[in-house]
Formats: C-alpha cells, structure tokens, sequence
C-alpha cells in the first residue's frame, strides 16, 4: 500500500490529465484553432499517473502519438503543451511539432514520435547513455499494443536485456491499434510473453488502477538502478474517444456497446476517488476544491496559448543544422 | 486498354471513391488480387479508398495488417512471387519508411537478380499528406527517394480519372509499383467511366496546350499549374501544362518536344526541391534541349526543412499557382501582364484557410 500522500497525488495527477484533455476535446471544433491532429488520453490516466509519480524528475520518458497524458504527468510544461497543439511560438516545439511531438527537457520528457515503435530505441539509447554517464536515472519507454508487432521492439528490447540497462518498457494495451482489435492483429497469449523470450521479467497489472501501476513501476525501477537491467510491464486499460479527435467514435462498429460501457464504469480517475473517500483521505469539499484549482490552471493555459503569438514566419528554415 | 475520350457525363466521382471502384473490380476480375494495410479492413477504410472490401471479398483477402511493415512488406513480395497479386497500402508515406529494406532490396531487385525469373507484381499505395498541422512525419513527399530505384515504377495519379486507371494498371503490371497520392487528390472529382480500364504507366499527361512557357508539375502541383495556365491564358500568356504522372520510368519526350518549342521550362514539385523530381527533369530536359531553351529553366519546390506542423510556418512552404506566375513573368518578362494575374491569385489564397483543401474539412486527417 502506498502512502496516504503518494495515494492523493496520483488521484490529483490523473484528475488534471482528466479535465486538460476534456478542455481540448471541448474546445477542438469551437475554438478551432488547435489544428494539428489530437489523440486524447481519457481513460488511461492510471498508467501514466501511475508511471510517471514513481520517477524523478531526471529519469526520461519518450512515448507515442497518445502521450499528452505521459507528457503531463512527467512534469512537463502545460503551458507549453497547449500553445503547440495551437501551433504558437511558445510551445514546447515552437509549434513545429504539433500534439504528436511533444518534448520538455528539464521534465524529462525526451521526445514522442507519431511513427508506430519509433520512438523505443531512443529510449533505450537514453538508458544506455545514462548509464554510461554513471547516474542510476532510468528511461521509461511508453509503448503499445500494436508496438510489439514491429521488429525494432525486439531489437531494442534483445539488446537492452544483454546490456542489462536501465530501461523500463511500458506497454499500454488499449485493445486497438486504431480500429483494428488486438485479435485480429496477434495470436491469443500474454503479451509479456514477448518480453519474456527476451529475458526480461514481467509484471501484468491493471492500467485503471494508479496504485497497481505505481507499485509495479517502482519495483522496476529499483531494480534499474541497483544495475539489474531492463523491465517490461503490461498495463491493460481503455480509450474512450475516437483514435483522433474530440469525439466518441463508437458509431464505427468497431467496438461493442458492452465492451466500452465495462471499461467506462472501470474509470481509473473515479476508483481512485472512491478508494480515497473510503479510506477517509478526501471528502466532496476537498474533491471539489483539486477541480477547480485544476479547470483553473487549464482555463489560464488556454488564455495563455490562445493569446500567444504565433511563430514568426522567416523562422522556418532555422535550426535544420546545429 | 486506355482511357476512353469520352467519359460518360455525370459520373463525378472522387479520387479516392475512384480508388475503391479500382480495387473492387480488380478483385472482381481476378482472384489472385488481394489487399493488406493497416485500417484496411476498418471502419474508415484508408479514408474511404478500401470502404466495404472487406463486407464483399472477405478477410481472406482484406488483410488487415499488424503494425509491421517491413515484415509484411517482405511477406506480400513473397506471395507476389508465388503468382499472387498483393497492394498494400499505407495510410502515410511516412510508415512505409520502416519498411524500405524489403522494398529497395527485395522488391526492387528480384527480377533482375534472377534474371528475370521471377516477378514481383506488387502493389505499394502510399498516401502523401499535408495539412491541418500534419507536421514533419505525417505529410512527407518522398517520391524522389522511391523514383532513385531501378526496378521500381513510381506513379503519382492527380485526376480522379487517372487515380483509377492507375491504380488498374499497377494492379496488372508484373513490377512493383509504388503510387504516391496526394491527400488532397482524394478530394478532387472527375468524370470517371465505370468499367474497368487502364491508364498506362509511361508518360505524362498533357493537361493544358500554350506556347509560351511550358510546365511540369508532379501530383497537387498539377492542380496549382492549372489554376496558373487558366489564369495567365486570360492574360494573354500561354502555357503548356504536363503532369508528370509517373516519374519512373521516365518519359520526358513529349516534355522536351515541349521545350523546344517554347525555350522556357518551370517544374514544380510536391517534394523538397533539392534532390527532388523537378532536377531530375531540369537536368534531361536541358541534356537535349540546351540549344533551344530561352531562359534558365525553374524549380519549385519545398524549402530545405522539415514540415513544421503550426500554420504560421507553411505559408511559404508550399508552392503555389501564384508562384508559377512570378517565375514565369520573370523568364518571359511578360510583368505588365502577369502581375495583376499573381496579384489576384495571391489575394485568392489570402482569403482561405492555408491549412485545408476546401471549406469543409475539418481535420483532423
């Protein structure tokens, strides 16, 4: 069991993830001026909450095309987060990116790639080059479902293993690789049985439940940093929008009504709130009060990014070279 | 068979329900083709282009693929040399990057190493994307890189016309074909006839006749050249218009009979310009028709950086039809007359989003 403290970040962490990618989900076709593609987190706040709260702030991450969550809660910059997904000057690219390049370097947010694995050997390149710098700081790679279908995984996760570097692969399954179901892309057997066959150990926890993630994690993470390699954990959880965009996409047929209304009511955000209250650590008043010191900070960046200018146009070709 | 003169009137259809139509009556007709990607066989269907193959021929095949494409790059080669007839499609050129090693080696050069024994009738659709903050690894235009191997044909249907009989032709062709679309040619209508046929893979189309000035565009950049010629046509400039539909092989025949005649040529391309299509053109078209040209020949093309996602950035990304006017005033001197035409095309662009293909579309694909 976590601490009472650790217990009610992890819920704050998650909540603010929660209400941020709600805001952009309100605001996408309103506004309409976050013109960039946008694949919301809603619904796997546990696994990043989870993650990123057993981590210091040195410790790296690199994720996905779906990493606002991963991004937020490693620490990085919200600010900045929103004026990129409005293609402003202060985002965190300067508006180079969009929402699927997010980076925020004192936060350790190393890079998110929108190319399906592209971004798991330059995590494992991270862990390689902290340990070569000495430090016991670990990367954490976010990846898929679909990701372990792609060569570069194995390749990444074979060579991590024989070099015992500290590198944790965190494997998020949402059940779907866009529309396309797990089944119909892999056959029926654990995924960690992948990582497995690479000697690496294994942990399967519930992705809706912060405090399993947290746990799992942590371990994980003490084992990288007494030098004892690499680790993989499996995290099943659910997106709740549409693969890209604001809305539900369940009018697709790709997935049942009883599947996504199972998942719905295994709402990592509220299991966590309902833990707490049960346990006496947070009551309506205090609950109600983390929201709306939350939809605060979230209306402030909106007023920030939209206010922001854009970037100058004549910069365009700079920084192609160092 | 190629395309009939006339199209039968009132079948407007869109590149990309040209594309479905392609692919349903070529599985229609021969049971050796079949179809894999990712999304295929999805409620989306490749932004409509596969929509209810899989209802019709079944999962057999409507492969919906993993997310592995070098892997099944090399699998669909494989079944291509056992007789199949496999396309796949990405729904970006950008994924098909990871799978370049069986493309470039494999695909490319079985035939030729075997001597010609086996065949490699494949099938690669890569879409091209830009737009709606796309940024620098969705909306990639690397039909240079793919053109660079012998052994590869590379096509880049514009019309919704020749995206069809493209896409038929590459189907029956025995090499591997790769076709680049444009995402915003999935938009644009044409006539298209409804049975089956095929537009040969050789060759321009010649999309517009003049004297002045000719012009080669590859993919989008056909439509910016046309609204230019149309517009420069009502000044009194005319302008010789090619879209280079296929880029290998290529056939620059008709181009450089082209040049001959006008002494002037501007290539404009939908990838960076340096390395990109419009200098392999510039460089065959002034090897034989040095003597006869009138003035330097021009490219346009992308800027030397990445796509930046925000929109503030690519106003000057991509070339436009305006820019074909100003170069064109400038290796004609023809200001007076053309000036007001680029003025008014560049006051056309001001007044629309820079970010989308029209007034509909909202992202975010």
């Amino acid at each position: 069991m976590t601490d009472a403290a650790t217990r009610l970040a992890l819920y704050r962490d998650m909540l603010r993830v929660r209400l941020v990618e709600e805001a952009v989900a309100d605001r996408y076709h309103k506004d309409n001026e976050m013109r960039c593609p946008v694949h919301l987190s809603i619904g796997q706040e546990g696994v990043s909450a989870g993650v990123c709260l057993a981590l210091r702030r040195e410790d790296q991450i690199v994720t996905t095309h779906r990493g606002h969550a991963h991004y937020l809660s490693k620490g990085g910059d919200l600010k900045a987060m929103l004026c990129e997904f409005h293609g402003k000057a202060p985002g965190c690219c300067g508006g180079r990116g969009g929402s699927m390049h997010l980076f925020d370097g004192p936060a350790g947010v190393l890079m998110s790639a929108p190319i399906v694995a592209s971004s798991i050997p330059v995590g494992v390149g991270a862990a390689l080059g902290m340990k070569q710098a000495g430090s016991d700081n670990v990367a954490v790679v976010f990846l898929g479902d679909a990701s372990v279908e792609e060569g570069v995984f194995h390749e990444s996760a074979n060579f991590a293993a024989i070099r015992k570097l500290p590198v944790i692969f965190v494997c998020e399954n949402n059940l779907f690789s866009v529309y396309t179901p797990l089944r119909d892309r892999q056959p029926d057997r654990p995924l960690t049985q992948l990582a497995e066959a690479h000697g690496l150990p294994t942990a399967t926890v519930d992705g809706n439940d912060a405090e399993a993630v947290f746990a799992a994690t942590s371990t994980a993470a003490a084992r990288a940093r007494a030098g004892d390699g690499p680790s993989f954990i499996l995290a099943d959880t659910y997106r709740w929008r549409e693969h890209c965009g604001p809305y539900y996409d369940n009018d697709l047929g790709y997935r049942t009504t009883e599947e996504f209304e199972a998942w719905m009511a295994r709402d990592p955000v509220a299991l966590l709130r309902g833990r707490l209250m049960t346990d006496g650590l947070l009551d309506a008043a205090a609950d109600r009060a983390m929201h709306l010191d939350i939809e605060n900070e979230t209306a402030v960046a909106f007023d920030f990014a939209l206010a922001a200018p854009f970037p100058e146009q004549a910069t365009a070709g700079d920084h192609v070279y160092a | 068979m190629s395309m009939p003169e006339h199209a039968p009137a009132g079948r407007l259809i869109t590149g990309a329900e040209a594309l479905r139509e392609a692919m349903d009556q070529c599985m229609e007709a021969d049971d050796r083709v079949f179809l894999m990607g990712e999304g295929a066989a999805d409620p989306k269907g490749i932004f409509g282009t596969t929509a209810g193959l899989v209802e019709k021929y079944g999962t057999d095949r409507v492969v919906e693929m993993p997310v592995a494409e070098n892997g099944l790059t090399g699998i669909a080669i494989g079944a291509a040399l056992m007789g199949r007839r496999p396309v796949m499609v990405h729904q970006r050129v950008d994924f098909a990057l990871l799978a370049l090693e069986q493309i470039f080696n494999n695909a490319a050069k079985i035939h030729y190493v075997t001597e010609g024994r086996h065949r490699v009738p494949l099938v690669i659709r890569m879409i091209i994307g830009r737009g709606w903050g796309q940024g620098p690894e969705h909306s990639q235009s690397l039909e240079s890189v793919f053109a660079h191997f012998p052994g590869l044909k590379v096509v880049l249907p514009s019309t919704a016309q020749d995206a069809k009989g493209m896409l038929v032709a590459a189907i029956r062709d025995d090499n591997p074909v790769v076709m680049l679309e444009h995402r915003w040619t999935h938009y644009a209508t044409g006539d298209v006839p409804a049975e089956l046929y095929e537009t040969p893979l050789v060759g321009p189309a010649h999309v517009r006749e003049g004297n002045d000035v000719t012009i080669v565009a590859t993919s989008y950049m056909t439509y910016e050249a046309r609204e230019a010629a149309d517009a420069m046509a009502r000044a009194g400039v005319s302008a010789d218009v090619f879209d280079m539909r296929v880029l290998r092989p290529l056939d620059l025949a008709p181009v450089i009979a082209s040049v001959r005649r006008t002494g002037r040529l501007i290539v404009g391309d939908v990838g960076w310009k340096l390395f990109g299509a419009g200098a392999e053109i510039i460089a065959q078209v002034t090897e034989q028709a040095f003597a006869d040209m009138k003035a330097a020949p021009v490219r346009l093309g992308l800027p030397g950086h990445p796509t930046p996602s925000s929109r503030s950035l690519v106003p000057d990304f991509y070339p436009y039809s305006g820019d074909i006017v100003a170069r064109t005033a400038d290796i004609t001197g023809a200001h007076d007359r053309l000036a007001p035409v680029r003025a008014a095309l560049a006051e056309a662009r001001a007044s629309r989003p820079i970010d989308v293909p029209n007034p509909d579309f909202k992202g975010p694909f």
